[in-house]
Protein backbone atom coordinates (compact mmCIF):
# COMPACT_ATOMS: atom_id res chain seq x y z
CA UNK A 1 0.00 0.00 0.00
CA UNK A 2 1.31 3.37 -1.00
CA UNK A 3 2.24 5.33 1.80
CA UNK A 4 0.87 8.93 2.16
CA UNK A 5 2.27 12.00 3.96
CA UNK A 6 0.88 15.06 4.54
CA UNK A 7 -0.53 17.49 1.46
CA UNK A 8 -0.51 13.68 -0.98
CA UNK A 9 -3.72 14.46 -3.08
CA UNK A 10 -6.26 11.32 -2.40
CA UNK A 11 -8.81 9.63 -3.65
CA UNK A 12 -11.31 7.91 -1.28
CA UNK A 13 -11.79 4.29 -3.15
CA UNK A 14 -15.25 4.25 -4.97
CA UNK A 15 -15.40 0.60 -4.11
CA UNK A 16 -18.16 -1.30 -2.50
CA UNK A 17 -17.26 -4.48 0.54
CA UNK A 18 -20.32 -5.49 2.38
CA UNK A 19 -20.53 -6.03 6.22
CA UNK A 20 -18.48 -3.46 8.68
CA UNK A 21 -17.28 -0.57 6.82
CA UNK A 22 -15.74 2.50 8.04
CA UNK A 23 -15.63 4.46 4.94
CA UNK A 24 -18.36 6.36 4.56
CA UNK A 25 -20.49 6.38 1.57
CA UNK A 26 -20.47 9.93 0.59
CA UNK A 27 -16.98 10.31 0.32
CA UNK A 28 -16.39 7.37 -1.72
CA UNK A 29 -14.60 8.45 -5.37
CA UNK A 30 -13.95 11.49 -4.12
CA UNK A 31 -10.77 13.81 -3.54
CA UNK A 32 -9.16 15.46 -0.84
CA UNK A 33 -5.91 15.88 0.51
CA UNK A 34 -3.89 14.14 3.54
CA UNK A 35 -3.78 16.46 6.17
CA UNK A 36 -2.10 13.99 8.96
CA UNK A 37 -1.05 10.29 9.71
CA UNK A 38 -3.38 9.46 12.85
CA UNK A 39 -1.31 5.91 13.64
CA UNK A 40 -1.68 2.62 13.06
CA UNK A 41 -4.33 0.57 14.51
CA UNK A 42 -5.65 -2.91 14.10
CA UNK A 43 -8.33 -3.03 11.10
CA UNK A 44 -11.81 -2.14 12.77
CA UNK A 45 -13.41 -3.81 9.91
CA UNK A 46 -12.07 -7.34 11.01
CA UNK A 47 -12.14 -6.25 14.60
CA UNK A 48 -16.18 -6.11 14.07
CA UNK A 49 -16.11 -9.86 13.20
CA UNK A 50 -13.71 -11.20 15.88
CA UNK A 51 -10.71 -10.95 14.39
CA UNK A 52 -7.45 -9.39 15.19
CA UNK A 53 -7.16 -7.16 12.83
CA UNK A 54 -3.28 -7.70 12.20
CA UNK A 55 -1.42 -6.27 10.67
CA UNK A 56 -2.20 -2.91 12.11
CA UNK A 57 -3.12 -0.06 9.07
CA UNK A 58 -2.51 3.14 8.77
CA UNK A 59 -5.14 5.61 9.69
CA UNK A 60 -5.42 9.14 8.09
CA UNK A 61 -7.22 12.44 9.02
CA UNK A 62 -8.13 13.16 5.14
CA UNK A 63 -9.06 16.95 4.38
CA UNK A 64 -12.28 17.55 1.85
CA UNK A 65 -13.47 21.01 0.26
CA UNK A 66 -17.22 20.68 1.49
CA UNK A 67 -17.64 22.40 -1.87
CA UNK A 68 -16.60 19.36 -3.35
CA UNK A 69 -18.98 17.13 -1.78
CA UNK A 70 -22.65 18.33 -2.25
CA UNK A 71 -24.24 20.47 -4.81
CA UNK A 72 -25.43 23.77 -3.78
CA UNK A 73 -23.47 23.68 -0.65
CA UNK A 74 -23.98 26.87 1.82
CA UNK A 75 -21.12 28.06 2.83
CA UNK A 76 -17.68 29.98 1.77
CA UNK A 77 -15.01 27.73 -0.12
CA UNK A 78 -13.34 27.45 2.43
CA UNK A 79 -15.30 24.91 4.57
CA UNK A 80 -13.91 21.86 4.79
CA UNK A 81 -14.95 18.52 6.15
CA UNK A 82 -12.06 16.09 8.00
CA UNK A 83 -12.55 12.26 7.80
CA UNK A 84 -10.44 9.70 9.44
CA UNK A 85 -9.84 7.23 6.71
CA UNK A 86 -7.63 3.86 6.55
CA UNK A 87 -5.14 3.62 4.22
CA UNK A 88 -7.08 0.92 2.44
CA UNK A 89 -9.69 2.80 1.38
CA UNK A 90 -6.96 5.83 0.01
CA UNK A 91 -5.65 5.69 -4.01
CA UNK A 92 -3.45 8.10 -4.90
CA UNK A 93 -5.30 11.03 -7.20
CA UNK A 94 -5.31 10.32 -10.59
CA UNK A 95 -5.22 6.50 -10.25
CA UNK A 96 -7.76 4.41 -11.35
CA UNK B 1 -35.73 -12.48 34.61
CA UNK B 2 -37.39 -12.22 38.01
CA UNK B 3 -35.41 -15.27 39.16
CA UNK B 4 -31.97 -13.18 37.99
CA UNK B 5 -32.37 -9.81 39.96
CA UNK B 6 -34.74 -11.32 42.81
CA UNK B 7 -34.07 -7.83 44.69
CA UNK B 8 -34.08 -5.62 42.28
CA UNK B 9 -37.22 -3.65 41.30
CA UNK B 10 -39.04 -4.60 37.49
CA UNK B 11 -37.20 -1.60 35.58
CA UNK B 12 -39.51 -0.45 33.04
CA UNK B 13 -38.98 -1.75 29.35
CA UNK B 14 -39.49 1.35 27.24
CA UNK B 15 -38.80 -0.94 24.09
CA UNK B 16 -37.79 -3.84 22.05
CA UNK B 17 -34.78 -3.09 22.02
CA UNK B 18 -34.40 -2.29 26.19
CA UNK B 19 -36.09 -5.86 26.51
CA UNK B 20 -33.50 -7.16 24.42
CA UNK B 21 -30.57 -5.99 26.37
CA UNK B 22 -32.12 -7.27 29.50
CA UNK B 23 -32.29 -10.35 28.14
CA UNK B 24 -28.74 -10.44 27.36
CA UNK B 25 -27.82 -9.35 30.57
CA UNK B 26 -29.30 -11.84 32.12
CA UNK B 27 -28.29 -14.45 30.33
CA UNK B 28 -23.89 -12.89 30.81
CA UNK B 29 -25.04 -13.01 34.09
CA UNK B 30 -26.70 -16.47 34.44
CA UNK B 31 -23.60 -17.88 32.33
CA UNK B 32 -21.17 -16.13 34.42
CA UNK B 33 -19.64 -13.94 31.68
CA UNK B 34 -20.45 -10.83 33.95
CA UNK B 35 -21.40 -10.25 37.49
CA UNK B 36 -24.11 -7.88 38.53
CA UNK B 37 -21.72 -5.69 40.42
CA UNK B 38 -19.24 -5.93 37.92
CA UNK B 39 -22.44 -4.51 35.10
CA UNK B 40 -23.72 -1.90 37.96
CA UNK B 41 -19.77 -0.52 38.18
CA UNK B 42 -19.96 0.18 34.86
CA UNK B 43 -22.43 2.02 34.89
CA UNK B 44 -21.58 3.99 37.48
CA UNK B 45 -18.07 4.45 35.73
CA UNK B 46 -20.13 5.75 32.32
CA UNK B 47 -22.31 8.03 34.77
CA UNK B 48 -19.32 9.79 36.40
CA UNK B 49 -18.02 11.04 32.69
CA UNK B 50 -20.63 14.41 31.75
CA UNK B 51 -19.46 17.35 29.59
CA UNK B 52 -18.14 18.91 33.13
CA UNK B 53 -14.73 17.16 32.53
CA UNK B 54 -14.58 18.91 28.84
CA UNK B 55 -15.65 21.78 30.65
CA UNK B 56 -12.79 21.53 32.72
CA UNK B 57 -9.99 20.88 30.21
CA UNK B 58 -11.23 23.92 28.26
CA UNK B 59 -11.13 26.02 31.08
CA UNK B 60 -7.48 25.13 32.30
CA UNK B 61 -6.45 25.52 28.90
CA UNK B 62 -7.84 29.22 28.65
CA UNK B 63 -5.93 29.96 31.66
CA UNK B 64 -2.66 28.16 30.64
CA UNK B 65 -1.26 28.38 27.57
CA UNK B 66 1.09 25.94 28.29
CA UNK B 67 -1.91 22.87 29.69
CA UNK B 68 -3.34 24.25 26.10
CA UNK B 69 -0.14 23.44 24.30
CA UNK B 70 -0.29 19.74 25.81
CA UNK B 71 -4.13 19.68 25.71
CA UNK B 72 -3.84 20.22 21.68
CA UNK B 73 -0.93 18.06 21.18
CA UNK B 74 -1.69 14.78 23.67
CA UNK B 75 -5.12 15.08 24.92
CA UNK B 76 -5.41 11.92 26.46
CA UNK B 77 -1.80 12.81 29.31
CA UNK B 78 -3.51 16.47 29.67
CA UNK B 79 -6.54 15.04 30.83
CA UNK B 80 -4.80 12.80 33.31
CA UNK B 81 -2.71 16.07 34.92
CA UNK B 82 -6.82 16.91 36.09
CA UNK B 83 -7.43 13.66 37.34
CA UNK B 84 -9.32 12.58 34.00
CA UNK B 85 -8.72 9.32 32.89
CA UNK B 86 -9.19 8.55 29.01
CA UNK B 87 -7.20 5.60 28.23
CA UNK B 88 -10.63 3.94 27.02
CA UNK B 89 -10.58 6.18 23.98
CA UNK B 90 -8.58 4.99 21.22
CA UNK B 91 -7.39 8.46 20.17
CA UNK B 92 -8.41 11.58 21.73
CA UNK B 93 -7.97 14.71 19.79
CA UNK B 94 -9.02 18.74 20.84
CA UNK B 95 -9.22 20.90 17.92
CA UNK B 96 -9.04 24.60 18.52
CA UNK B 97 -11.53 26.98 17.48
CA UNK B 98 -10.09 30.12 16.10
CA UNK B 99 -10.95 33.40 14.67
CA UNK B 100 -10.32 31.64 11.43
CA UNK B 101 -11.85 28.38 11.78
CA UNK B 102 -14.92 26.93 13.77
CA UNK B 103 -15.16 23.21 14.44
CA UNK B 104 -17.94 21.24 14.52
CA UNK B 105 -17.89 17.07 15.37
CA UNK B 106 -19.82 14.17 13.95
CA UNK B 107 -20.10 10.92 13.41
CA UNK B 108 -21.77 9.89 10.52
CA UNK B 109 -21.38 6.29 10.36
CA UNK B 110 -22.67 5.79 14.14
CA UNK B 111 -22.15 7.78 17.27
CA UNK B 112 -18.55 7.77 18.63
CA UNK B 113 -18.08 10.64 20.73
CA UNK B 114 -15.53 11.80 23.40
CA UNK B 115 -17.16 9.87 26.25
CA UNK B 116 -14.58 9.91 28.34
CA UNK B 117 -14.19 13.80 29.09
CA UNK B 118 -17.82 14.09 27.58
CA UNK B 119 -19.86 11.29 28.73
CA UNK B 120 -22.68 10.08 26.76
CA UNK B 121 -23.82 11.20 24.13
CA UNK B 122 -27.05 13.21 23.72
CA UNK B 123 -29.69 11.58 21.87
CA UNK B 124 -29.97 13.92 19.25
CA UNK B 125 -25.91 13.31 18.48
CA UNK B 126 -27.06 10.13 17.71
CA UNK B 127 -29.92 11.18 15.36
CA UNK B 128 -30.06 10.18 11.68
CA UNK B 129 -31.07 13.99 11.14
CA UNK B 130 -27.97 15.05 12.50
CA UNK B 131 -25.59 12.69 11.25
CA UNK B 132 -26.62 13.41 8.23
CA UNK B 133 -27.25 17.10 8.20
CA UNK B 134 -23.72 18.00 10.02
CA UNK B 135 -21.89 16.91 7.35
CA UNK B 136 -23.89 18.29 4.33
CA UNK B 137 -25.28 21.86 5.88
CA UNK B 138 -23.40 22.41 9.01
CA UNK B 139 -24.00 25.88 8.84
CA UNK B 140 -27.64 25.67 9.05
CA UNK B 141 -28.02 23.01 11.51
CA UNK B 142 -25.59 25.57 14.14
CA UNK B 143 -28.35 28.01 13.29
CA UNK B 144 -30.77 26.25 14.45
CA UNK B 145 -29.11 25.42 17.48
CA UNK B 146 -29.25 29.15 17.70
CA UNK B 147 -25.47 30.03 16.81
CA UNK B 148 -24.03 31.47 13.45
CA UNK B 149 -19.82 31.81 12.94
CA UNK B 150 -19.15 35.30 12.38
CA UNK B 151 -18.54 36.45 9.01
CA UNK B 152 -15.32 35.19 7.77
CA UNK B 153 -15.00 32.04 9.83
CA UNK B 154 -14.45 29.10 8.20
CA UNK B 155 -16.49 25.86 9.24
CA UNK B 156 -14.28 22.51 9.59
CA UNK B 157 -16.85 19.76 10.59
CA UNK B 158 -14.92 16.42 11.37
CA UNK B 159 -16.68 13.05 10.74
CA UNK B 160 -15.29 10.49 13.31
CA UNK B 161 -15.23 7.69 11.05
CA UNK B 162 -12.33 5.88 12.93
CA UNK B 163 -10.25 5.42 15.65
CA UNK B 164 -10.08 8.78 16.81
CA UNK B 165 -12.57 11.06 18.90
CA UNK B 166 -12.48 14.90 18.76
CA UNK B 167 -14.04 17.68 21.03
CA UNK B 168 -14.00 21.39 20.28
CA UNK B 169 -11.71 23.36 22.16
CA UNK B 170 -13.92 26.29 21.78
CA UNK B 171 -12.22 30.39 22.12
CA UNK B 172 -12.79 32.00 25.30
CA UNK B 173 -15.29 35.18 25.05
CA UNK B 174 -14.40 38.18 25.33
CA UNK B 175 -15.51 39.93 28.89
CA UNK B 176 -14.11 37.09 30.79
CA UNK B 177 -10.72 38.43 31.65
CA UNK B 178 -11.33 38.54 35.42
CA UNK B 179 -12.63 35.37 35.78
CA UNK B 180 -11.52 32.22 37.60
CA UNK B 181 -11.11 28.34 35.73
CA UNK B 182 -13.67 27.54 37.74
CA UNK B 183 -16.58 30.62 36.58
CA UNK B 184 -15.15 30.21 33.25
CA UNK B 185 -16.04 26.41 33.18
CA UNK B 186 -19.35 27.16 34.13
CA UNK B 187 -20.05 29.05 30.78
CA UNK B 188 -19.04 25.62 28.77
CA UNK B 189 -21.64 24.03 27.61
CA UNK B 190 -21.97 20.04 26.19
CA UNK B 191 -22.97 21.48 22.64
CA UNK B 192 -20.24 23.94 22.59
CA UNK B 193 -17.41 21.05 23.29
CA UNK B 194 -19.24 19.10 20.12
CA UNK B 195 -19.22 23.03 18.26
CA UNK B 196 -22.62 23.48 17.45
CA UNK B 197 -22.75 26.67 19.25
CA UNK B 198 -20.19 28.25 21.31
CA UNK B 199 -20.00 29.90 25.08
CA UNK B 200 -21.28 33.10 25.54
CA UNK B 201 -19.86 35.65 28.63
CA UNK B 202 -23.03 36.56 30.90
CA UNK B 203 -24.14 39.69 30.34
CA UNK B 204 -23.37 42.43 32.41
CA UNK B 205 -26.21 43.26 33.60
CA UNK B 206 -26.11 43.07 37.15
Amino acid sequence: MTPFHPGDRVRVRPAEKPGHVRAPDYLKGRSGWISCVLGHFPNPEDVAYGLSGMPEKTLYRVSFRQSNLWDGYEGPDGDRLYADVYEHWLEPEGER
Amino acid sequence: MSEVHPHEEVRPERSPYAARIRAMEALLVEKSVLTEAEIQDRIEYMDSRTPANGAKLVARAWTDPDFKERLLSDAKSAARELGLDATHEAELIVVENTPVVHNLIVCTLCSCYPRAVLGRPPDWYKSFEYRSRAVREPRAVMREFGFEPEEGIEVAVHDSTADARYMVLPMRPEGTKNMDEEELAALLTRDALIGVSAPQAPSRAS
